[in-house]
C-alpha cells in the first residue's frame, strides 16, 4: 500500500498529487472550489491570468495521451507559466539515459513541477520520492492505479449539475479491472459522500476485491441503471488486455453498451459522462454521447480549470498562507 | 475605536461618492458606462451607488484574486469568487470602485484584470477612503474622504448589510 502522506507538506496542504487516497473530503473540496473561479478564466478576451509566471511546468508522458496532455498544457499555460513537452520516445532515455538521471537533469534546468503519465502503477510517487524537495509532482495516470486529475474533473463536473453528492446513485460502466480513472473516481465518490456507487460490467473486467471500496456489483446493466443520477462509461482498455477477457466487441455493447433503451432505466435528468476517448458502437451509442444528457465535452473543459486548480495549490509557496482582509 | 470615534459619516461618505460619480456621468453617453465594484468591499459599496443610478449595464464584481503581486510570498487565497463582468469591455467608459485606496497595488492589479477582459475606453477609479502612502503612480478621481492612519492601523469596511467601518490595530503584515 503506497503511503500518501507525501502528498501534503508539513502543513497538510497540497504538494504533490499522486492519488486521491489519503486525501480528506476537505481537502477534495478546496480543490473543486478553487477550480470554480478558474473555469471564468475562458471567459476573458485574454484566457490567461499571472499567477504561475516564471514558474516552469514540465509534461513527462511516457505513455499515449491526447486529452490529459493538452488540458495540463493549457491549464499550465493560462497560468502564465512555462510548459516543457518532454517526448520521451525521442528523448535521451532512448540512448540509454535512466530514468533518474532525466529528472535530475531537468531538475538543473530550474523546472517547478513534473506532470507524469506512467503505465507503471506507482511511478509518479516513485519520482515524488526523489525529486528535490522545491519540485512538485502531478500524476496524471500510472498503469492501473490512479488518475487523480480526471477523478476531480469529474467530480467538478457532477457537482455542477447535481449540486450536493450525498443522495447520489452513481454508476460505474466497463472495464473496470484496468480503469485507473475507475479507482480515483471512486475514492473520490466515496470521500465526498456519495451514498450508492454500483459498478458494473462482464466478471472478467471487475477486479477481484473490488467491494472493498464500498460499490454494489453488477452484471446486468439494465438493474445497474434503476434510478441512476450519474452514469459514467469507461473505455474498453484494449491495449492493457492480456488473453481473451471479452467474447466479441458486438457482445459487449450488446450487454454494456450505453443505448436509448437502456438509458432510460436511469432518472429522467441522469448524466452521462466518459473519460474518453470514446468508443462509439462499443461502450456507447453515437446518439447518447452527442445527446441532451451526455457532458463528456463538458468534462474536458472542466479537466482545464481542475488543473489550473492543481497546480496552483501545489505551486503555492510553502509559507503559512494567511486569509488577509485587509487588501488595500 | 469605532467610526464614529474617527468622525467619519458612513452616509456622508457614500453621498460623496454618489456626487462625484454622478457628475462625472453627466459627461458619458449611460449606454457606454460599466460600473464595477473590486470583491469584497469596493462590490457593497458599489451596490449601494448603483441602485441609485440608473445604469443599463449591470453592476460587474472585480475578484484581482490572481493577479495579486504577492502569490510567490502567500499563494492562492483559499476562497476565490469568480469575478463577473458584464460582457465586452471594449470601449466602455469604466468606473471603477473599492473601498480603502492605500498603496495602489489592488488597483494595479485590477488594471491588469479589466484589460484581459477587453480595452476600455476609459477607467474612472472612485474610493471611499483615500489613506495616502501610495507606492504606485495612481490616484483616484472621485474620493468619499482623504484620511490618515499610523501605519499599524487598518481600516476595515464590514457588511455588506449594514456596512460599518472599523479601525484594526496591528494589521496582518502580508495585507499590500
Amino acid at each position: 500500500m503506497i503511503n500518501n502522506n507525501i502528498q501534503l507538506d508539513e502543513q497538510g496542504r497540497l504538494k504533490h498529487f499522486l492519488s486521491i487516497e489519503g486525501l480528506k473530503r476537505q481537502q477534495l473540496v478546496s480543490i473543486l472550489d478553487a477550480a470554480e473561479p478558474f473555469a471564468n478564466v475562458q471567459e476573458q478576451a485574454v484566457k490567461k491570468v499571472p499567477l504561475l509566471r516564471g514558474k516552469t511546468i514540465v509534461n513527462l508522458f511516457f505513455e499515449a495521451s491526447t486529452r490529459t496532455r493538452t488540458t495540463f498544457e493549457l491549464a499550465a499555460k493560462r497560468l502564465s507559466a512555462d510548459v516543457l513537452n518532454i517526448n520521451i520516445n525521442t528523448s535521451a532515455t532512448s540512448k540509454g539515459e535512466s530514468l533518474l538521471d532525466m529528472l535530475h537533469n531537468l531538475e538543473s534546468m530550474h523546472c517547478d513541477m513534473f506532470i507524469v503519465r506512467h503505465n507503471q502503477s506507482g511511478a509518479a510517487h516513485f519520482i515524488a520520492q526523489h525529486v528535490s524537495p522545491h519540485i512538485s509532482v502531478i500524476n496524471a495516470g500510472d498503469g492501473c492505479h490512479s488518475h487523480p486529475s480526471q477523478a476531480m474533473l469529474d467530480m467538478f463536473t457532477i457537482r455542477r449539475h447535481k449540486k450536493e453528492f450525498a443522495n447520489l446513485k452513481v454508476v460505474i460502466v466497463g472495464d473496470l479491472l484496468h480503469s485507473r480513472v475507475a479507482r480515483s473516481q471512486m475514492h473520490a465518490l466515496t470521500t465526498l459522500g456519495v451514498s450508492e456507487i454500483r459498478v458494473v460490467g462482464p466478471k472478467t473486467l471487475i477486479p477481484a476485491g473490488i467491494n472493498t471500496f464500498g460499490v454494489h456489483v453488477y452484471h446486468n446493466m439494465q438493474e445497474a441503471l434503476i434510478d441512476a443520477d450519474v452514469i459514467i462509461m469507461l473505455r474498453l482498455q484494449k491495449e492493457r488486455m492480456q488473453g481473451a477477457l471479452l467474447p466479441s466487441e458486438d457482445e459487449y455493447y450488446h450487454n454494456y453498451g450505453l443505448t436509448e433503451k437502456k438509458l432510460s432505466y436511469a432518472r429522467p435528468n441522469a448524466i452521462v459522462m466518459h473519460p474518453g476517448p470514446i468508443n462509439r458502437g462499443v461502450e456507447i451509442a453515437s446518439s447518447i454521447a452527442d445527446g441532451p444528457q451526455s457532458v463528456i465535452l463538458e468534462q474536458v473543459t472542466n479537466g482545464i480549470a481542475i488543473r489550473m486548480a492543481v497546480m496552483s495549490q501545489a505551486l503555492s509557496p510553502r509559507s503559512e498562507i494567511t486569509k488577509t482582509g485587509g487588501i488595500v | 475605536m469605532t467610526d464614529s470615534e474617527m468622525n467619519l459619516d458612513l452616509e456622508q461618505l457614500l453621498e460623496t461618492m454618489y456626487q462625484g460619480i454622478s457628475s462625472k456621468l453627466q459627461t458619458l453617453a449611460p449606454d457606454d458606462v460599466i460600473m464595477i465594484g473590486i470583491h469584497t468591499g469596493g462590490f457593497w459599496i458599489a451596490e449601494q451607488i448603483y441602485q441609485r443610478l440608473n445604469l443599463p449595464s449591470p453592476l460587474g464584481s472585480l475578484n484581482i484574486s490572481f493577479y495579486r503581486d504577492d502569490f510567490t510570498k502567500i499563494g492562492l487565497h483559499p476562497e476565490v469568487k469568480p469575478s463577473q463582468l458584464p460582457a465586452g469591455l471594449d470601449d466602455k467608459h469604466i468606473i471603477l470602485i473599492d473601498d480603502v485606496l492605500f498603496t495602489g497595488r489592488t488597483i494595479r492589479a485590477a488594471l491588469n484584470e479589466l484589460f484581459d477582459y477587453g480595452r476600455p475606453a476609459s477607467v474612472t477609479l472612485a474610493v471611499l477612503l483615500d489613506r495616502g502612502e501610495r507606492e504606485l503612480p495612481i490616484c483616484a478621481e472621485i474620493t468619499g474622504q482623504k484620511i490618515s492612519l499610523n501605519p499599524d492601523q487598518q481600516i476595515k469596511l464590514n457588511g455588506p448589510d449594514p456596512m460599518s467601518l472599523t479601525l484594526v490595530q496591528n494589521p496582518l503584515e502580508s495585507a499590500l
